[in-house]
């Protein structure tokens, strides 16, 4: 007896029969198997079961023959029980299992990015053409002491260390394992030749990798997986993961299928196992031991990185992220509620955490009101989906950004979320190498910079028109800002005025 | 001299590369869905996609210095041009023995028995000239048109 | 409609400066007239100088100088100085009647020193406690405030065309080695006394011409250290950095410049290795106090005067020497009113420091490095 499913299709392909060639370039870029040809009526068959709707095929025709719709089939209307709340339930009545889900939140809450305005000089102060005049963008990432003591024109104390961002954007910690080693490769790349880093996460770094170096950020995790002596002292600076926006509170799990040759080897774990990353680390239960950790990493690489503690955008996050300063964390990274993940239950994804402008805007109230704002970085991700948003979250206080979505997205990816399943038919969320082969780096990493030049290039007209021309002049000047459609709470704690104040 | 080279590495195997040969060598050039359904006889693709996930790579005359097809050509159809290097078949004069088929070590050389019976091979696109078209329109660089390194 | 400190104001102006290097003092009458040719870059909503040296009877207690609205906050006030201060003196400032000044609130001025019992139980030095006592009287009191606190100086301000204040407070009749002034072009407030330019703390006194963009990112840096930013003005928050750069961190001038104008990176890249490193670090540190937008600014102290632009030189000033003086204005016609044939003269790099030193201080600052720096302080 085998259980029927009531699951039905989400999506409606239509295949326009005046322009389909029938070349079966659909039928074989599809990994969900969704085309097929049929010899015996000379036809191509879509079965919709199976589409996620990853606008690959449609990409690919040259003929533009293809459409993925929503399913247009409709349930019963209903404003309680919609057509998603009831599917969820049909699937967890066949599986038994927890819902899982790929990248960020996309449930409607409001996105506070689109409420908040941008100034710019008229009149009374002059702003400043890009073009004409140098304008700033260097960012540095590090414990600042508080003052500087320079006697007969030398320097007394050396600088702590910091990372050297020539653009306030870096990329997010993502895996290899979660994603493939062509998409880590790109983004490496690009951040090479960017001037700026890309983050392990806690896949370990792949050997192919290492001369990246410089510009990687690495993890290590509740898992430790990956982590050794070459690969500390390998990175420009090492990332405690507490958490991530996605998945505030629970660790990770990379199915065993995921986990190659390549994959096993450099995240140091038997071929074909689950890679389980625990929900704590356990040897971290309180703000003491993270200061352990923190201080064992410094020691093992000679107090000559920054340490990196990325936490989620929980309700408490002001006073943890100023537990994590004092603990001697020298950037503290926030990830939002909407940040993306590889696989995380849907429900967790869909309901924990907070926004990432609530929290950066009261974790950096919260450090400067402990006069400790100097003593840590602040880099927050979580959906920046643009170089506004950069402007934003850096005028709320921010260091520099995270982006990963974005990147993914730079790198082909279509937001299908479907990255848990391993068959990305992007060559991005897959370790299949028949897929991953889709995405050449060399090609990736072009995309990669040319967001970020383009976003450079966005950021500095922003800051010109606000006639500032060094980044640090934004860094915390709500003033820059000015809230739209927002409720006197929530413009107290962005800490902005309203619109025409 | 400057020839097509494949990066298997890359090569998603998505058959693109047959649609746009097929289209350059049709009298609807840069027009696929004409080509497709309106020219009599289609073209046969010049290029062969070979396919054995997760290998996959795209395969075209290598244009030989010593070209065996021309060697063994037995009207004088299949010429290598002295300047350019490109192996041509002047399909005029080519009737159809097969035996260019027969000795190309690649495999390049296709049967085309849509009219007359005539052997199609990649051209380079040299009437066009330029870039030829399945290098063009790779969705991924695993086509190259280069110099031989 | 909201006032100063309640809401930040914008505003264009003109600056005037002049500095007798030996110490030697000199009347008001130039400084005014100096002013006054820039009649046109200021609108009649502020006026005001900066005297050093104007009242060497008590050069050892701190001149405080008070605007009160009404009678009932000024005994209120004394009896709060009389809590915490010897006073050794206290007096209206003498002013003259004028029509074109209307409105003019008390003013008043008291020479005080810390008793020195407060200082202990406060465990904080004088200086320090007498900035509290500003920021606290400034932000809590409401109808007082406190626009000059310094040893041996004093500010004048009010609402009017700077001339006009001049002759308010009769600076003809004082002396002093150096004079600053002001006038105001302000570009949406009625005017109120307070907001007028000097912004004084201690015996640093800043005019300034410019608006500032990074204003919120400096505030907040500011505030992040116990400064209060009660008028949301950019010479206020000038004049604190300055304060927090000379007094709290003891850093040499040439370095609080490059922290507040600070050279490019494309500039810093091409430098050798230590001076390198000496920007980087500035930058890095103090890049919250990296001062942004168009601005020209003097800077008095009782050891000198400095001028400093902007870094990409939007706003103008002109600098010029004769004998022991040492001149800057915005515009060449107020240096020339007063001082027909100067020996130098030069418009100053953005974010080039002009910094004239007092022959007898003890500079705090390692020695300058460009050409025109070392006119300034040589002539």
């Amino acid at each position: 007896m085998s259980l029927k499913s009531y699951v039905t299709p989400s999506f409606l392909i239509e295949r326009n029969k005046d322009r389909c060639i029938k070349c079966k370039v659909c039928v074989q870029q599809c990994a969900n198997e969704v085309h097929r040809y049929d010899e015996e009526d000379d036809e191509i068959i879509s079965e919709e079961h199976q589409c996620v709707n990853c606008q690959r095929c449609v990409t690919m025709c040259p003929t533009g023959a293809l459409t993925i719709r929503r399913n247009p089939n409709e349930l019963r209307q209903n404003s309680n029980w919609t057509a998603e709340a009831v599917r969820a339930i049909y699937i967890q009545a066949e599986t038994g299992g927890i819902l899982l889900t790929g990248m960020g939140n996309d449930r409607p809450y409001p996105v506070y990015w689109d409420n908040i305005l941008l100034n710019a000089s008229q009149v009374t102060n002059p702003s400043i053409d890009p073009l004409r005049e140098p304008m700033e963008l260097k960012t540095h990432l590090g414990r600042k002491p508080d003052s500087l003591s320079i006697k007969e024109g030398k320097l007394q104390k050396k600088l702590p260390p910091q990372l050297e961002l020539e653009l306030p954007i870096m990329f997010s910690a993502m895996s290899f394992g979660s994603i493939s080693l062509n998409a880590i490769k790109s983004l490496a790349e690009a951040a090479k030749q960017e001037g700026t880093y890309f983050n392990t996460g806690e896949g370990g770094l792949h050997r192919d990798l290492y001369q990246y170096g410089k510009n990687a950020i690495v993890q290590v995790a509740s898992g430790r997986f990956g982590v050794h002596a070459d690969y500390l002292q390998a990175g420009a600076a090492i990332e405690i993961k507490i958490g991530q926006g996605a998945k505030p509170g629970i660790g990770g799990h990379l199915p065993g299928e995921k986990v190659e040759r390549e994959v096993s080897e450099t995240r140091m774990i038997p071929e074909g196992t689950d890679a389980i990353s625990p929900a704590p680390h356990h040897d971290i239960y309180s703000i003491e031991d993270l200061r352990q950790l923190i201080y064992s990493l410094k020691e093992a690489t000679n107090y000559e990185k920054p340490v990196s503690v990325k936490i989620a955008a929980v309700h408490n996050v002001a006073a943890i992220a100023s537990g994590i300063a004092r603990a001697g964390a020298d950037i503290i990274a926030i990830d939002g509620y909407r940040g993306g993940t590889g696989a995380a239950p849907l429900r967790i994804r869909d309901n924990v955490g907070i926004p990432i402008e609530f929290a950066l805007a009261a974790v950096d109230t919260r450090l400067r009101q402990e006069a400790i704002r100097n003593q840590v970085s602040l880099v927050v991700g979580g959906s920046i989906r643009n170089s506004a948003d950069i402007v934003k979250a850096i005028a709320l206080g921010a260091d520099a950004v995270y982006i990963a979505s974005s990147a993914l997205l730079a790198l082909g990816c279509h937001m299908c979320q479907k990255c848990y399943t391993g068959k990305c038919n992007w060559g991005i969320a897959t370790q299949d190498p028949h897929l991953a082969k889709r995405l050449n780096p060399e090609l990736g990493a072009q995309r990669a910079r040319n967001l970020l030049r383009a976003w450079k290039h966005e950021i500095q007209e922003m800051l010109g028109g606000m006639g500032i021309n060094a980044i640090e002049s934004l860094r915390g000047n709500r003033l820059m800002l000015r809230g739209i459609g927002l409720t006197e709470k929530e413009l107290q704690i962005l800490g902005i005025k309203n619109a025409g104040e | 001299m400057k020839r097509v080279y494949v990066r298997e590495e890359y090569c998603a195997g998505c058959g693109l590369c047959q649609v746009h040969c097929i289209t350059a060598h049709s009298e609807y050039k840069g027009d696929i869905i004409k080509a497709y359904k309106k020219s009599f006889p289609r073209p046969l693709a010049r290029v062969i996609v070979e396919e054995k996930r997760p290998l996959s790579f795209s395969l075209q005359c290598r244009h030989c210095e010593e070209a065996e097809c021309v060697k063994a050509c037995i009207t004088g159809a299949m010429q290598k041009d002295p300047a350019t290097g490109i192996v041509i078949n002047d399909t005029a004069r080519c009737i159809g023995c097969w035996t260019c088929v027969l000795v190309c070590p690649y495999g390049a050389v296709r049967r085309d028995e849509t009219l007359h019976k005539v052997a199609v091979k990649c051209d380079m696109c040299a009437e066009a000239g330029g870039v030829p078209s399945c290098v063009e329109n790779c969705p991924n660089g695993a086509l190259e048109y280069r110099e031989e390194r | 409609m909201l006032r100063e400190g309640q809401i930040r104001i914008p505003s264009g102006c003109a600056i005037s400066g002049i500095m007798n290097k030996k110490g030697r003092v000199f009347g008001g009458g130039d400084i005014i007239n100096s002013i006054a040719v820039m009649h046109d870059r200021s609108n009649g909503l502020g006026g005001g100088f900066a005297a050093y040296g104007i009242y060497p009877e008590f050069k050892e207690e701190y001149a405080f100088h008070f605007f009160f609205d009404h009678t009932a906050i000024k005994n209120e006030i004394e009896a709060l100085l009389k809590k915490n201060f010897i006073i050794a003196s206290g007096e209206a400032i003498p002013v003259r009647k004028s029509n074109s000044i209307k409105d003019a609130p008390l003013i008043w001025r008291y020479f005080v020193r810390p008793k020195h019992r407060v200082l202990v139980k406060q465990e904080v030095d004088e200086e320090e406690f007498v900035v509290r006592f500003v920021m606290r009287v400034n932000s809590e009191i409401d109808g007082a405030y406190i626009f000059s606190s310094g040893k041996n100086m004093g500010a004048f301000k009010g609402v009017g065309y700077p001339e006009d204040i001049g002759e308010f407070y009769r600076l003809e009749e004082y002396s002093g080695y150096i004079w600053t002034a002001h006038g105001r072009f302000p570009t949406n407030t009625p005017g109120w006394w307070g907001g007028a330019h000097p912004f004084t703390l201690l015996d640093c006194s800043v005019v300034h011409n410019g608006e500032i963009s990074s204003y919120d990112a400096n505030r907040r840096q500011l505030e992040m250290y116990g400064y209060k930013c009660v008028l949301q003005t950019d010479t206020e928050v000038v004049a604190y950095i300055f304060d927090y750069l000379m007094r709290k961190q003891g850093l040499p001038l040439d370095v609080i410049v490059k922290a507040m104008a600070s050279p490019f990176w494309h500039e810093i890249d091409r430098m050798n290795k230590k001076e390198k490193e000496i920007l980087r670090a500035i930058r890095v540190v103090y890049g919250g106090f990296l001062v942004n937008g168009p601005f020209s600014i003097l800077i008095g102290t009782n050891q000198g005067m400095i001028a400093l632009n902007d870094r990409i030189k939007l706003r103008p000033s002109i600098a010029a020497t004769k004998g022991d003086y040492l001149y800057v204005a915005s515009e060449e016609a107020a240096i020339r009113q007063v001082c027909s044939k100067p020996e130098h003269m030069w418009m100053p790099r953005g974010g080039e420091p002009v910094i004239g030193l007092l022959e007898t201080s003890q500079p705090t600052c390692v020695p300058v490095r460009t050409e025109q720096e070392k006119i300034a302080i040589n002539s």
